[in-house]
């Protein structure tokens, strides 16, 4: 368990290559799959932003925070409220007025938070999550209590206006369309946070997670270090929550309830927390794995419970640092 | 004056079905420093199973084969149901996980939670199961110019009796200083020939058995519905905070704390009567994380 993340990576120039590549077969997939496979990689990139934010906490700072979904949960309802209240229809606006809504929420809860490590840590953000849950769930007048807020499609618009949902097939239109916005952000999404493990910053965040009293004695300032952390991993599973609205259309206390910060963890350990892609590739496939799951069966949880329990035991290191340990020893054989 | 005798009974007989959850869950971290996030999810199948078994023994209740009892003696049955299932997952799931970080505990224990949500349901099915029976049969007791179910009464005694019965097993038995020992120092513990991992089967089974008891008490009550584990779980998570993680005096206190709040904020503030309960803990934890009673 001591490999860090990209210590022995593969170089930027081939990084930027395997990217490319990524992005190119992105763009074109939903030319040749239908409009619920667009959607569901919609999805997918959605989470892969909340687990990317989350995992700058976990993998990189070494604080595991069991209250994510607080982050999700306040991008998504601001959005509800500044549709639903404001009458605005400019997606922008709706990210903007969201990141500032999660940026008050995380660095308020940050700097509670990070008074404390380890367990402590765990349980503070937990309990802090529900405190928003309750009150969601509670102040039905405002919030619509379980009945959420709904956030129809054909009120929004891209780009400042210029793209639409109105007339005959506007549901097609909008998933073509919005599944390009979430990949443009998705992307970067990926670069920011690729630059902000990779600065100096970064590097400190490491070094907290490996030696906190080493560090705080080399003169980094380690709780305000944790506290920035804190927000800009809060920021990013803001914006997942932001993008996740208009394509469910609804929001409901489910996403502020602490089991759905439990399935940002897991998606976080399915990639492997320990790798910069790991979440990223957790999320997909969770978002894959649950989906068929619930369609295939009543007993959805069941399998998705088992994966996690075999995972912990048996595949610490997630999919992608499983499958980096099996490509390196069969390169090493050959 | 009635209506607040009957506030603060019900807020007794809340203490006392959250105390048994909540001691189970500090008892679990004190000694194997494992935050079992399932704890929740084995007291709903407690109350799930004592439903069950009072359900199936009713027809001899009521044919007069069996007395009430002899029905209120099957109940504690469902707990020790509970209290097998924690002995056989403590050595298969949580005995490989203790040498590494406290991430995977909770992440064993959240996919533990998944899988028992389902098994409940694929055993009982979605209909909640109620053993209501029992509450019926017992009658009411007046207060006042009210009544007050004999059996809310009934529980509180349990809980108290509980309470006294695990300080006295903790405090006063030779298996509680093994037990007080392994929690401190399990390496010098195994060092003085106590078998550590007898130890921590049974303490996660009485953990397991305390959980699955609140579910037994709680059932004649209420039905057990599915999803009722995942808010129990928060609330003894409250309670514990308060009171301070592993501690027993801690978990009872914080009980009647959580219930009397709760009672009250039922009352005169019901939209954030929750949110107040999660505000107490995270105050708890800022002021002194180690809670009322707990220890560094």
């Amino acid at each position: 368990m001591t490999m860090a993340p990209n210590r022995t990576g593969p170089s930027i120039p081939r990084l930027f290559g395997v990217a490319v590549v990524v992005l190119i077969v992105l763009a074109i997939l939903p030319y040749v799959v239908d409009v619920y496979q667009t959607q569901l990689l919609t999805y997918g990139m959605v989470f892969a932003i909340a687990a990317l934010g989350f995992n700058l906490l976990l993998g990189y700072t070494g604080l595991l925070s069991f209250g994510h979904s607080a982050y999700f949960g306040t991008g998504a309802y601001t959005v509800a409220f500044i549709v639903r209240d404001l009458g605005a229809h400019s997606m922008e606006l709706c990210i903007l007025g969201g990141l500032l809504g999660t940026f008050v929420v995380a660095a308020l809860f940050g700097y509670v938070c990070v008074r404390h490590t380890r367990i402590f840590f765990g349980i503070l953000t937990l309990a802090l999550s529900q405190v928003l849950w309750s009150l969601a769930f509670k102040f039905f007048w405002v919030t619509g209590g379980t009945d959420g807020i709904r956030v129809a499609s054909a009120n929004l618009t891209l780009l400042g206006g210029l793209v639409d949902f109105k007339g005959r097939g506007a549901f097609q239109r909008f998933v073509f369309a919005y599944y390009y916005y979430v990949l443009v952000l998705f992307a970067v999404s990926v670069v920011v946070m690729w630059m902000i493990v990779h600065s100096p910053f970064g590097k400190a965040l490491q070094a907290i997670r490996d030696n906190e009293v080493r560090a705080g004695f080399v003169g980094i300032p380690v709780r305000r270090y944790r506290w920035i952390a804190f927000v800009i991993s809060g920021l990013f599973t803001g914006l997942a929550g932001i993008l996740w609205v208009p394509l469910n259309g609804l929001t409901t206390p489910d996403i502020l309830y602490w089991p759905f910060s439990g399935e940002i963890v897991f998606m976080a350990v399915l990639g492997g927390f320990r790798n910069f892609t790991g979440p990223i590739v957790g999320a997909l496939a969770f978002n894959y794995l649950k989906t068929y799951a619930v369609a295939s069966s009543e007993y959805w949880q069941l399998l998705l419970g088992l994966v996690l329990v075999v995972l912990v035991l048996v595949l610490p290191t997630g999919i992608v640092g499983s499958t980096a340990r099996l490509y390196a020893r069969l390169f090493r054989r050959a | 004056m009635t209506i607040l005798v009957i506030q603060i009974l019900n807020s007794l007989f809340y203490a006392a079905v959250l105390f048994l959850i909540a001691a189970g869950l500090s008892l679990i971290y004190g000694v194997m420093r494992i935050v079992n996030l399932a704890h929740g999810t084995l007291y709903a199948l407690g109350a799930y199973v004592s439903a069950w078994i009072v359900g199936s023994a009713f027809g001899h209740f009521m044919s007069g084969t069996l007395g009430l009892v002899g029905l209120l003696l099957l109940l504690p049955l469902g707990a020790v149901a509970i209290a097998a299932v924690g002995a056989a997952i403590e050595p298969t799931l949580l005995r490989p996980l203790y040498r590494r970080p406290e991430e995977y505990h909770l992440l064993l224990t959240f996919g533990l939670l998944m899988i028992l949500e389902d098994v409940m349901k694929l055993l009982f099915g979605g209909t909640p199961l109620s053993a209501g029976s029992i509450m019926d049969h017992m009658g009411s007791i007046p207060i006042g110019r009210l009544i007050y179910p004999a059996y809310n009464l009934f529980v509180i005694g349990i809980g108290l009796f509980a309470a006294v019965g695990l300080w006295w097993f903790i405090y006063r038995t030779k298996f509680g200083v093994i037990l007080r020992a392994t929690s401190q120092d399990r390496r010098m513990a195994a060092a003085l020939g106590i078998n550590v991992g007898l130890v921590y089967v049974q303490a996660f089974a009485i953990g397991c058995f305390m959980a699955g008891l609140g579910g037994a008490v709680v059932v004649p009550a209420q039905a057990a519905v599915l999803g009722m584990g995942v808010d129990a779980l928060i609330l003894s998570f409250v309670v514990i905070v308060i009171g301070g993680l592993g501690s027993l005096e801690g978990a009872l206190v914080g009980a009647l704390i959580v219930s009397f709040v709760r009672t009250a904020g039922i009352q005169f503030f019901p939209e954030i009567e929750l949110a107040v309960l999660y505000l107490i803990a995270a105050a708890v934890l800022m002021i002194r994380p180690t809670g009322l009673f707990g220890r560094a």
